[in-house]
């Protein structure tokens, strides 16, 4: 016989867990929903917290190393909030050859970080991105959501210098 | 839904195509979109609206065009193709509506970039509104998918498929009507029908091309293809990296359930089906079929051993048909036009025609959709237009991270399946990269397995350790401190990964060093013997040109 376990309570008065509680119940409050209920959390909040992590894993009735195992096997999850403004610099093929690695080693240099981490004070995160389809105009690097061509070291070093400064 | 309402659809939408004296189609794709073409559309917007042309002069938001490095891209029912369009010149191709084409932006069309190209799978790519069915519908969209339930049996669309030669487009090339037979005759209390849109190859955007252009191309593929192998339920996992191809199908299957092409009962016959969208998450392994299932699965995306396939048990142990987004959108013109018509295009082994995408140190990129058995050098200095800047050819990279690069003594080789793999590469999704003199080949071996290190999902040793060692070695060479027993060591681990790996992550792992060993050996030479980059790539302090 089916054990009926309640459903635990969202972790505190967000209204933004309901749309995670949408998802897991559009994908049948399954264990198989964990991805795309992962996915709902880290749009709505920015970023995947122990918190978050324990509500969802309790809910969809995995354990917590599962939902963390899964957390951390996505490059694309991320468990520390992010920046105020992001840079992604692409690292395809085309935009390799093409010299996305001075970029990436400008924007390094510039902020200071690694890729996958964010200033101290939380201005910018800096992101390095396996393609993301835009070839032709290759190298490129996403602002926030605005891709720019043809990106030049200078070009990136001025565009994060004034982002640093406000 | 009956043929006849399809035919209804397709004549109103055509009457309202033919109320508008004059047509202007924009490239809202990525590539375009990365150039600002969203700001074009919305000047010719407002152009159109103030001079009050709403009535004869559409404006139409399309997919790809094509040629990216000379976007945004505009195209005008009278046959113009505008190049590098920016919103200033929305007057000016107002003004030219339906007259003599503006010569100030004109783009040639009558260059083998446009002419040798044989369009099936891109057909509609930029010609169609990929955000409603009704222009999908009126270019013959889901006609295959009607044929298919109202005069075939599942047998005969199996047996068209086989007959069609199509191969699997994804990279390995499986015979894709073998496929669906086994799908078909597998035993199961219900079958899935899974899409890998997981394009993960970097250089490869040919699948988010066909997405973001066709969506419903892709989703009648699946149809049939459910109706095919006897499926109920279908997944479209694509990557998280292609949010306007997400956007696009997102929009697009609410549509084909509203016209009662996706559901229940389709088209008044017992055929149920249902396409649920799944999101990856960055990992390239995921493009692995037993690793996009764990995925699907709400697991980690790690691969398992096979057998059994996925046609025995895939998803939730069931039997599963995956095919690629390029396999799926071959499939409605093979039924509406029949497999032999098919088959009479490309070689002997690789029928039909393939999508590149072609990008690098070339002077035209962008998606190119050829018949299969094109020479590379055609592809290259024809279509592709050649080196620009006067330098060298140096290689062609195709097949992403599991491929190689072939130099230009081969040039003259046949694209098709056998003919790459003979030469130590592979055909892959569609990836064609070129690289010219400036690039150094030791560098893009070590760009390659510095990938595949990261990719690696650490299951298997060989994978995890192999990539790892073989990195260290490759940069050793890069930073001109390798010995000739680096360079060894190296031949032997490449040996031991490829043929111990656990799946095709690791076992192509090698494939770019192994095929740069052998076509430019001189240069890892000069990186270990003379402490020199021939190119001028290694050992320079990156961004220190500032």
């Amino acid at each position: 016989m089916a054990t009926y376990i309640a459903k635990p309570a969202a972790p505190d008065q967000d209204k933004r867990w309901k749309l995670v509680d949408e998802t897991m119940r559009r994908t049948g409050q399954h264990s198989r929903g964990l991805i795309e209920t992962l996915h709902t959390v880290q749009q709505v909040f920015g970023y995947l917290d122990e918190k978050a992590l324990r509500y969802v894993a309790a809910s969809l009735r995995v354990s917590l190393s599962r939902a963390y195992g899964v957390a951390t096997f996505y490059h694309y999850f991320t468990l520390k909030p992010v920046g105020k403004h992001s840079c992604s610099v692409c690292t395809g093929t085309a935009c390799h050859i093409k010299g996305s690695a001075a970029l990436l080693a400008t924007a390094k240099h510039e902020l200071g970080i690694e890729p996958g981490r964010s200033t101290s004070k939380g201005e910018v995160s800096l992101l390095s991105e396996r393609c993301i389809g835009p070839c032709g105009l290759g190298p490129v690097v996403v602002y926030d959501q605005e891709v720019a061509a043809e990106e030049t070291p200078k070009a990136l070093a001025l565009r994060l210098k004034n982002w640093m400064a406000t | 839904m009956t043929r006849e309402n399809l035919e209804q659809i397709a004549e109103s939408e055509n009457q309202r195509r033919a109320e508008f004296r004059d047509g202007i189609n924009v490239c809202v794709a990525t590539g375009c979109l990365a150039s600002k073409s969203q700001m074009v559309k919305d000047a010719l917007d407002r152009e159109v609206a103030n001079r009050g042309w709403e009535k004869h002069c559409q404006v139409k938001g399309v997919g790809c065009l094509g040629l990216c490095s000379e976007g945004p891209l505009v195209s005008t029912r009278s046959g113009a193709l505008y190049k590098k369009v920016i919103a200033a010149d929305a007057g000016d191709i107002l003004d030219h509506a339906g007259k003599a084409p503006l010569h100030r932006l004109l783009c040639p069309t009558d260059i083998p970039f446009f002419h040798d190209q044989q369009k099936i799978v891109t057909e509609n790519s930029g010609v169609i509104d990929p955000e409603r069915i009704e222009d999908y519908i009126a270019a013959g969209g889901y006609s295959a998918l009607m044929k298919a339930l109202g005069e075939m049996t599942p047998a005969q669309v199996i047996q068209e498929v086989t007959k069609s030669g199509l191969r699997g487009r994804g990279g390995a090339g499986y015979p894709t009507g073998l496929k669906w037979s086994t799908v078909a005759k597998a035993v199961g209390t219900q079958k899935f029908v899974i899409c890998n849109a997981d394009e993960g190859d970097p250089g490869a955007f040919m699948d988010r091309s066909v997405l973001e252009s066709d969506p419903h191309r892709v989703i009648e593929g699946m149809l049939i293809a459910a109706y095919a192998v006897g499926a109920s339920e279908g997944y479209i996992y694509i990557r998280a990296e292609y949010p306007l191809a997400i956007k696009q199908l997102r929009a697009a299957l609410p549509q084909a359930e509203q016209l009662g092409l996706l559901g229940t009962g389709i088209c008044g016959t017992s055929f149920n089906f249902r396409i649920e969208l799944r999101v990856g998450a960055g990992a390239y392994v995921c493009g692995e079929e037993t690793a996009l299932i764990a995925s699907v699965e709400g697991k980690r995306g790690t691969p398992r051993p096979r057998p059994p396939y996925p046609a025995q048990a895939g998803l939730l142990g069931q039997p599963t048909l995956i095919n690629n987004v390029e396999t799926f959108a071959s499939v409605p013109p093979i039924i509406r036009k029949g497999g032999d018509w098919y088959a009479g295009i490309g070689t002997e082994k690789s029928k039909g025609t393939k999508v590149f995408s072609l990008t690098g140190q070339i002077r035209n990129t962008g998606v190119v959709e050829v018949p299969m058995g094109i020479s590379l050098r055609k592809m290259v200095f024809e279509i592709g237009g050649g080196i620009p800047a006067g330098r060298k050819f140096k290689a062609v990279q195709t097949g992403g991270p599991s491929g190689g690069c072939i130099p230009s003594e081969f040039l003259d080789t046949a694209v098709d399946y056998e003919s790459l793999a003979q030469l130590g590469s592979i055909m892959g999704s569609g990836g064609m990269v070129v690289m010219d003199e400036s690039s150094c080949m030791v560098d893009v071996a070590k760009y390659f397995m510095d990938f595949c290190m990261i990719e690696s999902c650490g299951k298997c040793i060989p994978c995890r350790a192999g990539t790892y060692q073989m990195h260290r070695i490759l940069s050793a060479i890069t930073n001109m401190s390798a010995t000739p027993e680096d360079l060894k060591m190296l031949e032997e681990l490449c040996d031991l990964v490829k043929h111990t790996s656990l799946c095709g992550l690791g076992q192509s792992a090698p494939n770019p060093v192994v095929s740069t060993l052998k076509s430019f050996a001189t240069e890892y030479k000069a990186h270990i013997e003379e402490h020199t980059c021939p190119a001028g790539v290694c050992g320079k302090a990156v961004g220190a040109n500032l």
